[in-house]
């Protein structure tokens, strides 16, 4: 991965990561050796269907996996010269919120209802500075005011269900904010959110990337928040890294099939494209990760699978120096 | 707030009055006078029997006699027992004292024990504790209290000698706190256990379906130490539920009640339900179903103002 | 939260998975199993009870009355020579007849009301739910108390008792199934192909709600039990001659019977304790089993 020389270092790199999970049916890999470097200063966006393991990457890296029945098993996470999987649940406290934090799918249910805004808020800021309640009470209100909530001094007086689900997602990246992180990891940020509003919370995220010099990570399954808002895209499938390249180069030029079926598969309005009558999809369902075939996960629904596709499963292979793409066809 | 008590109070009502009504068919459904009671006993002719009948308005039809009573009632009165012609009003409030203290003492041991037992037991879940606590809670659940009772005389009353195996207080002795406590404790204790068993399971599975919650998770992310997560941001809202089992506490021990006064010779309400049951003294009967009755809506209706208080998403429910 | 183990690649689950899941996980459960277990032997023991008793259980013999256990008799005689053993294994037929029929009535009555309100909705709803308000702010012991005074203690008296006086719970739980049931794809189909309401409820909602109802009702009769052992104990219950558990105890309400003649109260109030909890682990296998969030 030396060979992908940015001008910058990346804020984080993930190396070999597997998350592994017990459940009532077996063993389940949700990240199955991930190879991952974070630019800095940019949003990188991790792309992918339910159930891929993208979710799971985000919470490996915050290390709020539950321990039973989830667990890293192996793998480094490399973090301002610290390897994260290593640290301690103190140590870690140190970190979450702090240098790296992280916003929720589920603005609704994330914020404790019986306490206000303020006191959420101002807690966190308490936990990694030590400064009194009245200051960190202002500071919320900064945080809140950052996020272009409308007199940030009154609503920060408010109990979460006071608030409708936009605002109580600004709340969260106010709270994701407050202690001035050095990445943010959006998990599915927008999903259960309007689409006027989407875009709304998007354009934050962006600002606030661009005022502060944080880092994000994107997670989510839409491929159309991934074209607007990001720089670089990882794409997985069934736990595992199956493409990485620049945004641009990744719209412009898929290579792995799988990439390529979910391009197709978005409909688009205008054009020649107009006139199909059916929507393209992508044949079969994904992999039952408790039974899984020996070879690649995508093979049985690849329609260029080969016969080595079905027999083994391929490696990380470079295209063009930042490209990455793991499919025999390009090995 | 004020508002949400008056309806309440208003609903019951109509409520009290018809336990009160059905509480009164059915106990004139039973076969026989208390009359019939007092003839074994004094021996009186047919002639005075229906003198005293008359007098005790049990010629009349079910319906006015049940409108006297209520009508009574209205005057503050509840009638004057079959059995002693003392007023009812009196009975009961000599029983009140007893069974209350019985009661506070109960609820109180076991919320400070069993609460905290509970939380632990979730937090630390699938660890000894955890077992042990289960199995405590497993043990105070299924033992009948007629038995832990038995149990409890045979230990520290006849083979210890610790306790003593029943009553109020020590007979000759004028009143004394420490004597009181002393009877209080061992059918306290006994009540107590199978309390504790509801609380700790209680407790435990709130504080489980708590930990899980998203809110929690977001504590955690933002670095909160493990103790600021569970005390502020778990504990307080697993606490919510176990408000509205304060008030549903106080039925649920009265049944409780009525078999450990028995044993243990308490003069208090379950005792003389019993007492009235067995007597046919109805007056006394009507008395106590009323204050049952009451007992339980007003427990019902203290559960719901407290969980208005704790929980902002409610309080606020009206200013808004 | 819980959605991150969910989230793997797991396919939507089918029936006969969930029931092969369901009792995987029963039976993972030590203490539920051991329950069942004793349940099994005590269901067994009221069954062959004739077979199994060494002596008639009702039989009186004053020149045997208060002996300790000896070998004609295991657990010894009662006040009136009773045998003690005998006794106890007859007891066990009182006590589950009691579970069985009060449980039986009241999941009945709930289950049709439940449904009925939860799937009609509009006034009919309204009208069950006040009616199980209203029974739930009854002063329960009191009033089971005095039925039973009142109409004779019998075993029949208290099974309906308790079989009339317990539905509102069930009714609630599944009311409160049904609403969330009636909006799913299957039964909204069923209405769509014009089928019978009546059909709907039974096929479609049923089957999809029993799961809390099988818990509660576990849990009850092994309630019921307590309560009719605490009637019986109190003289309220079952009358003796017929052996019941409770009414066992009522002896040792003296003091030198409870000092000196162990063997006549303890066996009958460890069999309750032993029943009770072994339903109780089974109560709280099943629902770990039929829904383990639940717990």
């Amino acid at each position: 991965m030396s060979d992908l020389v940015e001008e910058k270092r990346p804020v984080l790199s993930i190396r070999g990561l597997n998350t592994v999970f017990k459940t009532d049916l077996g063993r389940v890999k949700a990240v199955d050796g991930l190879d991952l470097d974070v630019p800095a200063g940019a949003t990188m966006g991790i792309v992918g269907e339910s159930g891929c393991g993208k979710s799971t990457v985000g919470l490996s890296i915050m290390k709020l996996i539950p321990e039973p029945p989830g667990r890293i098993t192996s793998g480094e996470i490399l973090f301002e010269g610290e390897d994260l999987t290593k640290l301690s649940n103190r140590e870690m406290r140190r970190i979450r919120g702090n240098k790296i934090s992280m916003i929720f799918q589920e603005p609704m249910t994330s914020l404790n209802p019986v306490h206000r805004v303020g006191e959420i808020i101002s807690e966190v800021i308490r936990a990694h500075q030590k400064v009194h309640r009245k200051l960190a009470w202002e500071k919320g209100i900064d945080a809140l005011d950052k996020v272009r909530i409308p007199s940030p001094e009154i609503r920060i007086n408010d109990y979460p269900h006071e608030m409708s689900g936009g605002m109580r997602q600004r709340v969260m990246i106010a709270l994701a904010i407050c202690c001035d992180p050095t990445l943010i990891i959006a998990d599915e940020p927008t999903t259960a959110l309007d689409v006027t509003i989407q875009a709304q919370i998007l354009a934050l995220l962006e600002r606030i990337k661009k005022d502060l010099g944080t880092s994000i990570i994107l997670i989510t399954h839409n491929l159309g928040v991934i074209a607007e808002n990001t720089e670089q895209v990882a794409v997985m499938y069934a736990g595992r890294l199956v493409e990485y390249a620049d945004t641009a180069t990744l719209f412009d030029a898929p290579l792995h099939p799988y990439t390529r079926g979910l391009m197709l598969s978005v409909p688009r309005l205008g054009g020649k494209k107009d006139r199909q009558s059916r929507l393209n999809v992508i044949p079969g369902l994904v992999p039952n990760l408790l039974s899984l075939a020996p070879g690649c996960r995508f093979a049985d629904r690849c329609a260029q699978a080969m016969d080595v596709c079905q027999r083994s499963e391929p490696e990380i292979s470079i295209q063009d120096g930042k490209h990455l793409v793991r499919c025999w066809r390009y090995a | 707030m004020h508002t949400f008590i008056v309806r309440r109070l208003l609903i019951s009502f109509p409520v009290i009055l018809l336990i009160t009504m059905i509480m009164y068919l059915i106990i004139n459904l039973a076969p026989g006078d208390p009359i019939d009671m007092l003839v074994g006993q004094e021996g009186l002719s047919p002639a005075e029997i229906e003198r005293i009948k008359i007098s005790l308005g049990l010629n009349k039809p079910i319906h006015e006699r049940y409108l006297k009573w209520l009508g009574q009632l209205a005057q503050g009165n509840l009638g004057f027992s079959y059995l002693d012609h003392q007023p009812v009003l009196d009975r009961i409030a000599e029983r009140l004292i007893p069974t209350f203290s019985l009661m506070f003492f109960v609820i109180l041991g076991s919320y400070v024990v069993a609460v905290p037992i509970g939380v632990i037991s979730a937090i630390r879940q699938y660890t000894w504790i955890d077992y042990l606590a289960t199995a405590f809670a497993f043990f105070g659940i299924s033992f009948p209290n007629f038995f832990s009772g038995l149990v409890g005389i045979y230990f520290f009353s006849l083979i210890l000698k610790w306790l003593p195996t029943g009553g109020l207080e020590t007979i000759g002795q004028g009143f004394s706190m420490v004597d009181r406590l002393y009877h209080l404790l061992l059918p306290g204790l006994v009540l107590a256990f199978r309390e504790m068993g509801v609380l700790v399971r209680y407790t435990r599975s709130s504080m489980l379906d708590v930990i899980r919650q998203d809110y929690v998770r977001t504590a955690r992310a933002g670095g909160l130490s493990e103790w600021s997560t569970i005390f502020r941001h778990a504990l307080r809202n697993a606490l919510l539920p176990l408000i509205t089992m304060l008030g549903l506490t106080i039925p649920r021990l009265f049944a409780g009640v009525v078999i450990i006064e028995q044993i243990f010779q308490w003069p208090g309400m379950g005792r003389l339900a019993i007492e009235a049951i067995l007597s046919r003294d109805y007056p006394v009967l009507m008395g106590l179903t009323l204050c049952t009755a009451v007992m339980v809506l007003l427990g019902n209706l203290l559960a719901d103002v407290l969980y208005g208080v704790a929980d902002p998403r409610i309080r606020l429910s009206g200013r808004r | 939260m819980q959605g991150v183990a969910d989230k793997t690649a797991l396919q939507e689950i089918p029936r006969q998975t969930f029931r092969r899941l369901a009792w995987r996980r029963f039976l993972r459960h030590r203490l539920a199993l051991a329950g069942a277990v004793i349940v099994a032997l005590i269901v067994l023991m009221a069954l062959f009870a004739p077979w199994l008793a060494p002596h008639e259980p009702n039989r009186v013999d004053i020149m045997l009355a208060r002996e300790g256990p000896s070998s004609g008799h295991l657990l010894g005689s009662d006040v009136v020579g009773r045998d003690v053993l005998s006794r106890l294994i007859y007891g066990s037929r009182v006590s589950l007849s009691v579970g069985l029929g009060a449980v039986g009535i009241y999941v009945l009555i709930g289950l049709v009301l439940g449904c009925v309100a939860g799937y009609f909705g509009g006034r009919v709803d309204m009208l069950i739910s006040r009616l199980v308000d209203a029974v739930l702010s009854f002063p329960v012991l009191m009033l089971i108390l005095v039925i039973v005074g009142m109409l004779g203690p019998s075993l029949f008296n208290i099974i309906l008792a308790l079989g009339f006086l317990g539905w509102p719970e069930v009714a609630r739980i599944v009311r409160g199934q049904t609403l969330a049931v009636r909006e799913e794809l299957y039964v909204v189909s069923s209405e769509a192909a014009g089928a019978r309401s009546s059909r709907i409820i039974l096929k479609d909602v049923l089957p999809n709600i029993m799961s809390p109802v099988i818990v509660n009702a576990t849990f009850g009769v092994a309630r019921a039990i307590l309560i009719e052992a605490g009637l019986s104990f109190l003289g309220m219950g079952v009358q003796p001659p017929t052996a019941s558990w409770g009414n066992m105890l009522n002896d040792a309400q003296s003091l030198s019977i409870l000092e000196t003649m162990p063997w006549m109260w303890v066996p009958p109030g460890l069999m309750i304790f032993v029943a009770t909890i072994s339903i109780n682990f089974v109560g709280d296998g099943l629902r770990d089993a039929l829904d383990p969030k639940l717990s």
